[in-house]
Parts: C-alpha cells; sequence; structure tokens
C-alpha cells in the first residue's frame, strides 16, 4: 500500500501564495485607511434577490438553499419566492428608517421575471451589482469556459438592460467559482467581485485582463449560513453582528477604517418572526457616529481615493 | 485493522497519583492555536477529498486564507494581552509560504508542534515508508525554520496511519495531540519503547469542532469554555488537570467571535492557581515526575497484577 509518488511532491511550497491571483499580504501591514467624514467603520449591507427554479439542473453543482424534495418541490420555491414578495418589502422599509444604503445583488432572470420589484429596486437609486442568471447557474469546475462567458454576458447584459444602471460588481451564487470566472468577470467590464473571503479590505486580484478589485464579503456572519445552516437564533444573529461592529470599531481606534459586510437574504430575515432582529441591527448600527453606510461601489472607491495607496 | 489502538491500557480516573503541576497549580492551560496552510489544488488522497467542490473550491481555501490574512494577527494580540504563549499546531509548509508569521510567534517564544506538511495531504494510504518521509520533512522543516525540533505532533487534519505514533516517536518526538482519552497527560506505549506521552488536547473545545461542526453560537462556545475550566479547576486541587484551548485563526478570530473568546481568556487567567504553559511545557514536566509513576500505577491495576 502507498500512496501516488506525486502526494509526496510539494511543487508549490514557496514564498506566498500556491497560486498567482493574488499577493500574500497580512492586513495589518498595509497603511490605515480614512474613510469619508473621519468615520471608523464602513457598512456595508448586501441584499440578495434570487430567483430558485422549480426544475434546477444542479449543474456543475447544485447550490446552496436550493431544492431538495422530490419534484415539484413546492416548500423551497415558494419559500424562497416569499422574500422577493414580501420580506424584501420588510428590508426596504428597515433600510429607509434607519438611512441604510443597501447594495443589491440580482439573479438576472428575476429582474427579467418580475419587472416591477426590479424597478422598484432601481427608482431608489441604490447599487446593483450581477448575480448571475439564477440559484441554477453555479460558477464552479466543471463548468466549459465558453458557456461561462455566455452566461455572464447574458446575465450582465440583461441586468443592465433591465435597471438601467451601470454594473460594475458581482457575487457569484453559493460564492463559487470555475477557474476561468474573475477574467471572464474582468473581460464584462466588473471591476470588483465579491467571492473570495480571505479579507476584510478591498485588494487587488490578477485577471488575464488587468486587475479586479476583491470586495470583502463575509461568509461566516451570512444570515443564512448562521440561521438556516448553522441553526443559530435569530436573536444570536443580530448579537453576533453587534459584538463584530463593536470589535471592528475597538480595532480601528489604531488601524484605521475597517468594513463590517453583512450578506442578507429577503427568504431568510424578510419572515415575520425574524424582521425585527434585522431592525434591531440596523437600529444599534445607525445609531453610532462612527459607522457610514455605504453601498460596495461607494466604500471601494472611498478605498481608492486613499492617498498613496 | 485492530479492535483497540493499543497506545493504552484502561486506567480509571478515581484514586490515581496526583499530578503537581509547578506552584501549586490546580491546571496546566494552554492555548494550541492551528496555523495552517491548506492547498488550492492539492493531490487527490483516494481516501479523502479534501475540498467539497470542484477546482477550485473558492469558499474553503478563502476562509482558510483569511485566517493567515486577518485572523492571525487578532489572536495573537489577545494571548500577548493575557500572557498566553501560543503552542503552534503547525502546517510545517507555512515557514516557507508566510515566515512573516513564524518570526511573530519566534519573537513571543512560543512552541512549534508539527502538524504535518499541509492540511490538505492526509495521512491516509501512506506506505510507512512515505509517512515517516512526510512526518520527518515536517520536523526538519520546522527545527530549521522555527528553531527547535517540534517535541508535539498532531497529525494533519487528524489523518491517522496505524504507525503514525509509533513513526513520531522513532524520530525523536515526545508528545502526542492525537489522543482524546482524558484529562490528564497519560504514557503511551510505542512499539519502539520510548518514553512518550499524550498531552490532552481537546476536540470538545477546539474552535473548529465547535463552530463548524457542532454549530454552536459564540457567546455559547465562550459558555463552555468556562464551564470546562470551572470543572478542571475544582477537579485539578485532587488531581492536577490539562485544559487546552485549540483554535484556528480562520473561526475565532472573526469579529463577531472573538469577543467570546476573549471573555473566557480573561476568565480562565483571572483565576490563582492556573498554570499558563506550552504542550512541551507540560510533556517534559510529567515525563520527568509523573511518567513512572503513572507506569507503575497502571501496571499495578491490570487485570491480574499482584
Amino acid at each position: 500500500m502507498a500512496l501516488d509518488p506525486s502526494f509526496l511532491e510539494y511543487p508549490l511550497r514557496r514564498y506566498g501564495m500556491d497560486h498567482e491571483r493574488y499577493a500574500w499580504s497580512m492586513l495589518t501591514e498595509r497603511r490605515p485607511v480614512a474613510w469619508p467624514g473621519g468615520r471608523k467603520l464602513a457598512l456595508w449591507v448586501n441584499v440578495s434577490l434570487q430567483h430558485f427554479p422549480l426544475n434546477p439542473a444542479g449543474k456543475p453543482v447544485a447550490l446552496p438553499g436550493n431544492m431538495s424534495m422530490p419534484y415539484p418541490d413546492l416548500r423551497h420555491y415558494t419559500l424562497r419566492d416569499y422574500g422577493n414578495r414580501v420580506g424584501i418589502y420588510r428590508f426596504l422599509k428597515a433600510f429607509d428608517r434607519y438611512g441604510i444604503r443597501p447594495t443589491f445583488a440580482i439573479n438576472a432572470r428575476l429582474a427579467e421575471r418580475y419587472p416591477s420589484l426590479i424597478g422598484a429596486i432601481a427608482e431608489r437609486g441604490d447599487e446593483i451589482i450581477g448575480h448571475s442568471w439564477s440559484m441554477d447557474t453555479a460558477h464552479a469546475g466543471g463548468l466549459e469556459e465558453a458557456a461561462e462567458a455566455e452566461l455572464i454576458k447574458r446575465s450582465l447584459d440583461c441586468l443592465r438592460a433591465r435597471t438601467g444602471r451601470e454594473i460594475r460588481g458581482w457575487l457569484s451564487p453559493g460564492r463559487l467559482e470555475s477557474a476561468h470566472t474573475p477574467d471572464l468577470l474582468k473581460a464584462e467590464g466588473v471591476s470588483y467581485f465579491c467571492d473570495w473571503v480571505n479579507d476584510e479590505m478591498p485588494y487587488r486580484f490578477n485577471t488575464q485582463h488587468g486587475d479586479l478589485w476583491a470586495m470583502p464579503l463575509s461568509a461566516e456572519i451570512e444570515d443564512r449560513f448562521l440561521i438556516v445552516d448553522n441553526f443559530h437564533a435569530e436573536a444570536s444573529w443580530a448579537e453576533q453582528v453587534k459584538d463584530a461592529c463593536d470589535m471592528l470599531l475597538e480595532e480601528a481606534k489604531t488601524q484605521g477604517g475597517r468594513i463590517l459586510s453583512l450578506s442578507i437574504h429577503p427568504w431568510v430575515l424578510g419572515q415575520p418572526h425574524r424582521i425585527k432582529h434585522l431592525e434591531a441591527v440596523l437600529e444599534y448600527l445607525s445609531g453610532k457616529e462612527e459607522v457610514w453606510s455605504a453601498s460596495a461601489g461607494e466604500i471601494l472607491d472611498a478605498f481608492l481615493r486613499q492617498p498613496a495607496l | 485493522m485492530k479492535e483497540d489502538p493499543g497506545y493504552y491500557d484502561y486506567w480509571p480516573y478515581r484514586d490515581r497519583p496526583r499530578i503537581r503541576w509547578p506552584n501549586g497549580a490546580r491546571v496546566a492551560f494552554w492555548v494550541a492555536p492551528n496555523i495552517e496552510f491548506y492547498e488550492l489544488n492539492p493531490p487527490r488522497n483516494p481516501q479523502r477529498n479534501p475540498w467539497p467542490h470542484p477546482y477550485p473550491a473558492v469558499p474553503g481555501y478563502s476562509i482558510r486564507d483569511y485566517g493567515n490574512r486577518v485572523g492571525h494577527m487578532r489572536q495573537m494580540k489577545l494571548l500577548d494581552k493575557y500572557g498566553i504563549r501560543g503552542s503552534v499546531s503547525l502546517s510545517s509548509a507555512l515557514c516557507v509560504h508566510h515566515p512573516e508569521i513564524i518570526a511573530m510567534c519566534r519573537e513571543r517564544h512560543w512552541e512549534f508542534f508539527s502538524h504535518g506538511i499541509y492540511n490538505t495531504r492526509y495521512t491516509y494510504g501512506m506506505s510507512e515508508e512515505q509517512e515517516r518521509s512526510m512526518i520527518l520533512d515536517a520536523m526538519e522543516t520546522i527545527e530549521r525554520r522555527c528553531g527547535a525540533r517540534p517535541q508535539g505532533y498532531l497529525a494533519p487534519a487528524l489523518s491517522h496511519s496505524e504507525v503514525t505514533v509509533d513513526l513520531f516517536a522513532e524520530l525523536g518526538g515526545v508528545y502526542t495531540c492525537d489522543l482524546f482519552h482524558d484529562d490528564q497527560p497519560t504514557p503511551v506505549r510505542v512499539r519502539g519503547g520510548q518514553r512518550f506521552v499524550s498531552v490532552p488536547y481537546s476536540l470538545e473545545m477546539n474552535d473548529s469542532i465547535a463552530y463548524a461542526v457542532n454549530k454552536v453560537e459564540p457567546r455559547r462556545y465562550g459558555q463552555m469554555l468556562k464551564d470546562c475550566f470551572d470543572r478542571l479547576y475544582a477537579e485539578g486541587a485532587e488531581s492536577g488537570t490539562v485544559m487546552c484551548i485549540p483554535t484556528h485563526n480562520y473561526q475565532v478570530s472573526c469579529p463577531h467571535r472573538l469577543k467570546a473568546f476573549e471573555d473566557a481568556l480573561a476568565y480562565i487567567t483571572g483565576h490563582d492557581a492556573v498554570w499558563l504553559t506550552t504542550g512541551g511545557e507540560i510533556a517534559a514536566h510529567y515525563l520527568e515526575h509523573h511518567y513512572d509513576q503513572a507506569l507503575a500505577d497502571i501496571a499495578a491495576r491490570q487485570p491480574g497484577a499482584a
């Protein structure tokens, strides 16, 4: 019994990363960042608006939150759709009440299916970013490059046409990527993406067509991950966000501006028994003078305006 | 395959010879930060797939990279604040990838023990010669880059063979973190007969087990740490116990989890009769003062002993 000899070879054991996508860099080694108005913590509230088809192909992989019962899985289809019909309007009311500037990641197929919802979002003037075609279009290893190029182009073209907005950001469903995703996004005019959870500040990501910016959208504190996957109580999610805010504000006193990113879903937190916990969080965060609520693109722009970056 | 790993004989907790830690401490307390490197595209082990997604496994790889880019520094500052030297469970390749982290730990006189080369290279399926070569490679890298040959071993990703512990002892190791059978150090029987011990690490208090496997909420994790300590502190007055918190810089250092961890550290270090120490120091103390007595007591308590 023995493993193939390649299992004991380490060709990429070298300084830095074991790939060429970005440079190794510790957060604390970087120049401190100052946010507009002297504020310390940029708050990025990212709302994913999603379409889960009733008949998913699940290729090359099934995405989180998908249909899991035999066809037709009405319970999961309609529970996801609830977010787009009911939950999102609770979100919007809460954002307006607490002066939050959200960012919306939208499946293009949803924009096509629900023009009135997308019209209402576009009218608000909030930033919109790409979120692929649907929750059945995983960008993952096994997806042919040409098919992925078409998928990205179709999604961005549709979202740009339906919203009349420039789309410069992207969040891949389930944060999955193929080996080509960053290159294809850059080729389609995307300037930042939010899939990699390895940092808390923006950093440069290499592609064949020039640099993308990687924006740090935490997955560990996401509502779906904590409440749906980990079975944490709603109140615990809220407590965790407050703890994160306090910790980052403390760190910002000595290390410069930080980002608190909250990825949320109207089909999770938009439920009647959960919405008050989102509201409590937004009340807590908006009550702090050091917190700057901004869209992902605004945060990136402020980051890029820093002297001698 | 065997019914029992054969490393130790049954030895009931009650009525054991008491362990006396330095300065009358009841509990030897150590924190073991796992500082790991996971490869983006490792060779596929026939028995265990490192990533749940096809290449590139962005979610799994990137959160672990977060630990080194962001989390390490936060945890290190916290351990500094509470006067704790980490006992690093080290993927030895990290010495080459991220020497800056090694330098910071060395400045603080932290201990380094071996956690293999990469946490994406499993022991499963290796020949004995392959495993020896992997263990030796990691030990030599750590000796060269961290200033001392590692005394302890936690197999990479807790992947073992039947001879893992034997091989490590033969290559000069002194203690293993791979066994979870006790709250005290115990002698470990190895085929070469070396004086070799188990130092209690912990799965139950391991942040990855708590957060990623058992999915506990951060405040509950903090409470679990305090409750574990309270009991081991109380019993330690009679028996002499060990408490370990194994951590991962991508789990415990996330902004929403750090407070709970800090609360527990403040609580534990706020007690007098606690020995803040490292895995290697626990092993050395035990080998010098208690190992022989333990062997004799274990032998006397076996069925058929005179």
